[in-house]
Order: structure tokens, then sequence, then C-alpha cells
């Protein structure tokens, strides 16, 4: 298990990597919404992009399989060595095998932008909806906040809140997701805002419908395109902003691996040990830049589907 | 043009006042008692009741939240629990470092960002354009920190062209104090570059669409002098607006990069306060920070109102 075969094999034209996923001329799946998946396979960088994320998400999930080695078993005697057959991305200072914290890693990378987006999207997206929909003095309350959160510098925010909760991953990926609140705040009450004032939006409410259905039922397929945008990017950032935190040892608790902590420890070994630097700081650009083509490519994808429906 | 700027700043000054207030919260709400949490290891019950004391700990929120406010209005932050000096002493301190490190970054992003830009608009829909395009995309992935981390291993470390890490001030020369800049520099002001770049490039391409560029083209000027005169000015309001709301990003992306180099600045301040819950001064970075982010946002407010007189009714 290298390095490379964490990759996606970026374009290799003579290669299907497109595994499971069916490819562009299969049967689209979902036939209620028939296209998207078909649109979303159609871009090259975004089949490369979600092949690489589902290769990360097997790679987590099997980790103990594919490990070599422990990653947190220590053996003083191989501290800082090279790349060689029995350890293909060297050992650290503690002479724990690189390769196996690299694929452990992806685990606490993955799991990390997961808890930090999901408390983005379960505080900004029903808020956004709220105060588009409500409007009022709500709406400018819940602006101010949040544009009050959005000019505080994140990294900042989040030093502070791991400060005050101690540090730990939960700790800090709970402050990373309320740095991110106010993005899915702001695409929820902008796209709300749009239909709010539309004839069915106004028909749903004549007709008797709570406000809870009119909002899930009519509202919320209108905001979900952009907001998908949105999960994604910020998987991506939070995933950047975990590496960041575990860098600075506001992160993760040694020894638990992760890229972020990995860094930290090629950092301090940079003059003997040069070859620690790459592996996880490749890890985390490909997977932040997998994230952004993904949600690009899905967008676009949803989007066109939607102008190019009759109803 | 003064009454609208006055206007700008009254509106974001509760941003100084609210931010702090936040943290107060959340040190109230944490878990544990924070005297004991501050006292460290074997704490004596002495060291205990003069944290209390210190921090004010059996006083309410509010009265605390009060008493921070009118020492900070008087310029007194305060002292840190770790070292006994004077927070403000240390935020000073180390300003210069962070702020000629953000200088040195911003200054590179501002140039190769326009450069590319202007380069790319040369020849829209060319290979150089989108080359450039496709690279400041990719670019924006790329952490800051392991950038700064990879510059310093290659031409610090293995090639040894620059200085590895630490700071010199610009009192022991000019030279001196920007080669210690230059990796962390570009480290981080690659993301910075790289919008300006798409940024500039996208505002150049709406510009170079219209009458008045057609009419300069039809004069038989050169595609040069149309980037350069006709296109930058009025492509540049688009991109000061980025350049604004980045330089809070840029701050923030200090902090790991100072702990890359090993410059004695802000970050590391407070990562330091952070480590050993060093409150007070951990307050005094947070307000540093939000007036910077503050100031800035207002510039960019202003400059706003200079470049389009409608926004300021």
């Amino acid at each position: 298990m290298t390095e490379q075969e964490v990759d996606p094999r970026f374009p290799d034209p003579g290669d299907t990597p497109v595994g499971e996923v069916p490819g562009p001329d299969a049967e689209p799946e979902l036939p209620t919404r028939p296209g998207i998946l078909r649109s979303i396979l159609r871009r090259r960088s975004t089949v490369v992009a979600a092949v690489f994320i589902l290769l990360l998400i097997v790679v987590a999930l099997a980790a103990p399989l594919l490990a070599p080695y422990d990653p947190t078993e220590q053996d003083l005697l191989i501290r800082l060595q090279g790349p060689s057959g029995a350890h293909w991305l060297g050992t650290d200072d503690y002479g724990r095998d690189a390769l196996s914290r690299l694929i452990y890693g992806s685990r606490v990378s993955l799991w990390a932008g997961l808890q930090a987006t999901g408390v983005a999207l379960i505080l900004g997206l029903p808020l956004g909806v709220l105060a588009g929909f409500y409007g009022r003095w709500l709406n400018v309350l819940l602006t101010r906040i949040m544009d009050a959160m959005m000019s505080t510098p994140s990294l900042v925010l989040a030093i502070t809140i791991v400060a005050v909760l101690g540090g730990g991953i939960t700790n800090a990926m709970l402050a990373i997701g309320l740095v991110m609140t106010p993005r899915f705040f702001r695409v929820a009450r902008a796209g709300t805002m749009d239909v709010r004032h539309e004839t069915y939006i106004e028909a749903s409410i004549a007709l008797g419908c709570s406000t809870w259905r009119t909002a899930v039922r009519h509202i919320l397929p209108n905001v979900l395109p952009p907001i998908v945008l949105v999960i994604s990017v910020s998987l991506g950032t939070a995933v950047s902003a975990e590496a960041s935190l575990s860098f600075l040892g506001l992160g993760v608790v040694e020894p638990t691996p992760s890229w972020g902590s990995m860094l930290k420890t090629a950092s301090s070994n940079m003059s003997l040990a040069p070859y620690l630097v790459w592996p996880p700081g490749i890890m985390i650009f490909l997977t932040v830049l997998a994230f952004t083509y993904l949600g690009d490519g899905v967008r676009r994808a949803l989007t066109r589907s939607r102008s190019g429906r009759q109803d | 043009m003064l009454r609208y700027a006055g206007r700008r700043l009254l509106a974001a000054i509760p941003l100084l006042f609210v931010v702090p207030l936040l943290v107060f919260i959340l040190i109230d709400r944490a878990p544990g008692d924070q005297a004991v949490v501050l006292a460290g290891e074997n704490p004596t019950p002495e060291r205990i009741a003069s944290i209390r004391e210190q921090l004010g700990l059996d006083d309410p929120l509010i009265v605390r939240y009060f008493d921070w406010v009118v020492h900070a209005i008087r310029g007194d932050l305060g002292t840190s629990l770790l070292s006994d000096q004077r927070v403000i002493d240390l935020l000073l301190r180390r300003m210069a470092t962070t702020m000629s490190l953000v200088l040195v970054a911003m200054v590179m992003a501002v140039l190769v960002g326009a450069v590319l830009a202007i380069l790319s608009a040369m020849r829209p829909g060319g290979f150089f354009d989108r080359f450039i395009n496709w690279a400041a995309s990719v670019a924006i992935a790329i952490p800051a920190f392991w950038f700064g981390l990879v510059l310093a291993s290659l031409f610090a470390v293995t090639y040894q062209i620059f200085p590895p890490f630490g700071y010199q001030p610009m009192s022991e020369g000019f030279g001196t104090w920007l080669s210690y800049l230059v990796l962390p520099g570009i480290a981080l002001g690659l993301l910075p570059a790289a919008e300006v770049a798409l940024q500039l490039r996208s505002a150049l391409g709406q510009v170079l669409k219209t009458d008045y560029v057609l009419n300069a083209e039809a004069k038989g000027l050169s595609r040069p002098t149309i980037v350069m005169k006709h296109g930058l000015k009025n492509a540049a309001i688009p991109v000061i607006t980025v350049l604004g709301f980045r330089v809070a990003e840029v701050l923030a992306g200090s902090v790991t990069i100072e702990i890359v180099y090993n410059m004695p600045g802000l970050g590391q301040l407070a990562v330091d306060s952070v480590q050993n819950r060093d409150i007070p001064v951990l307050l005094g970075f947070v307000l540093f920070s939000t007036i910077v982010v503050v100031l800035v946002n207002l510039l960019v407010d202003i400059s706003y109102g200079y470049f389009n007189p409608k926004v300021r009714s």
C-alpha cells in the first residue's frame, strides 16, 4: 500500500477508475431526478474527485487492515529512518511507521470534517431559513450576529474556543463548526428570501400548510443546491483547519495520528527527516481539492437539472 | 465623505465590545473552576486565591466584563498569569514581527497576483491565461503552513539560501530583515496571491468588454496600453474589497506560519496563552485582532465610498 494507491491516479485515459460508480453511459439510477447522476459524471474532474474521496473513505474504514504497523507502536531503535522496504514512508522521531500513521490519520481528518460541517449545517441551515422566511427583527438580529462572526478571523475564534473548552478533536471541530456557521446561514437565508414571495409559497400558506411544512416541502428544495456546494467546500475547509489546529498542538491528543500532528513532528525534525514533510501535506491538499471539485461538479449538475425541468 | 467615514466607524465599534464579551461568556460557561485550572499542578490555596482575586472570579460575569472594558479603554489589559508582564507590553513588543510578516505577504500577493492577472489578460483564452486560471484555483487548496514547511525544508535546510528560522528587526538592516521574511511571506502570501490573480483577471475581463476599451482599440492603442491604462484602474476596485476581507484570514494564517518559522510574533503568543490558559493575554490578542479587522473593514468601506459615491447615502 503506497501513497500512489491512495492517490486517485489522476487522469489516465486508458484506465477506467470509475469502479462501482456507473459510467457516463449507464442508466440513471435515480428515476425521480433523471439526469443528475449522469450530469455529475459527465465532468471528468468531478469523477476523479469523487473516486478520490471514495477511496479515502475506504482507506479510513479499512485502516486496521491496510496499515502495515500499529500507528502508535514505538521503536526507538529505528527513529527517523528514511523510506525503505520495511517502512515505505520512513519512520518518525519515535520510530513509528509514517505510512500507518498517514492511513490512520485519514480517519481523524474525515471524521473531523464531518463533525465540523455537521455542526455548521445543523446551526446555519435552519437559522438561515428562519431568518429569510420570518424576516423582520429576527432577520436583522441573526444577520448582525453572523456578520460579527464572519468578520472575526476564523482561526482566532477557533483558538479562543479551544482555549476555553480545552483541546481535543471534538472541541476543536465544534469551534471550526461554529466558525463556518455563517456561510450556511447566508446561503440558506438568501435562498429563502429568493423564493419567499413566489406564488407557490404564498399558495402553500393560503392553503393552510403549516409553516414547518411550507419550509420543509417548498423552501428547502430551493435552498439545497447552493448548500451542497457549501457543504463540500466546508468539508475541505474543516480538514484543513483540523490540520492547522493539530499542527499547533490544539487538536488531536498525542499519540493519535492526524495529518496535522504528523506535520508537527515533521516540523521539529526537518533537518534529519525532510521526507516526513511531504505525505501528510499532499494528502491534505488533495483532499481539500477533491472536496472543492466535487462540490462544484454537483452544484453545476443540480443547477442544470433544475433549470432544465419543465415544472 | 468625512461624515460617511464617521458613520461607518460608529457602526463598527460595537464589534470591539461584543467579541470580548463572547469570550467572557465562554470562559464563564467553561467546565471546572477556572482558578484551579489556571493554577496548574499541585496548586497552593494561596495561588488559587490570588488567581481568583486577579481575575475577579468571585464577581458576577457582567461586573468582570465592565471592569475589563474600563481598564482596556485606559490601555490597561491586565498582566499575564504566566510571566507577570503587562499584556499591553507583550502585545506591542510582538506586534512588529507579525505586522512585518503580514505586510511582506500582502505586498507579495498584490505584486505577484497583479502581474499574473495582467499577463493573462493580454491574451484572453490563451495558454498562459488558462494555465494561470487553473494554477490559481489549485493553489487555493494548498494549506499555507504546509507550504511554509516545504519552503523551509527546501530553501533553508537543504539548500541554505535563506536563514531558516527566527526573525530580525528592521534595525538590523533592511536586507537582514527581509531575508528572514521572504520564505514565510511567500507561504502566507500564496493564497491571497491566487485570489488577487483570479479576481483581477475576472474584473479585467469585464472591463475589457466595455465600449471605451473597444474605442481605445479602434484608436489603435496597443494591447498593453489598453490593459494598463484603461483596464487596471477600473478593475482594481473589486480587488481592494477582496484584499480587505483577506487581511483577517492572513492575520489568522500568520499564527501557524509564525510557529513554522519560530518567529516571536503575536501568533506564538496566542498559542502559548492557549496552552497555558493565560486568559488576560488571550483576551488581549482577541481584542487586538478584532481592532485590526475592524480597521481594515473600515478602510475597505471608505474606499468603496470614495470610488463609488452612490454608496455614501
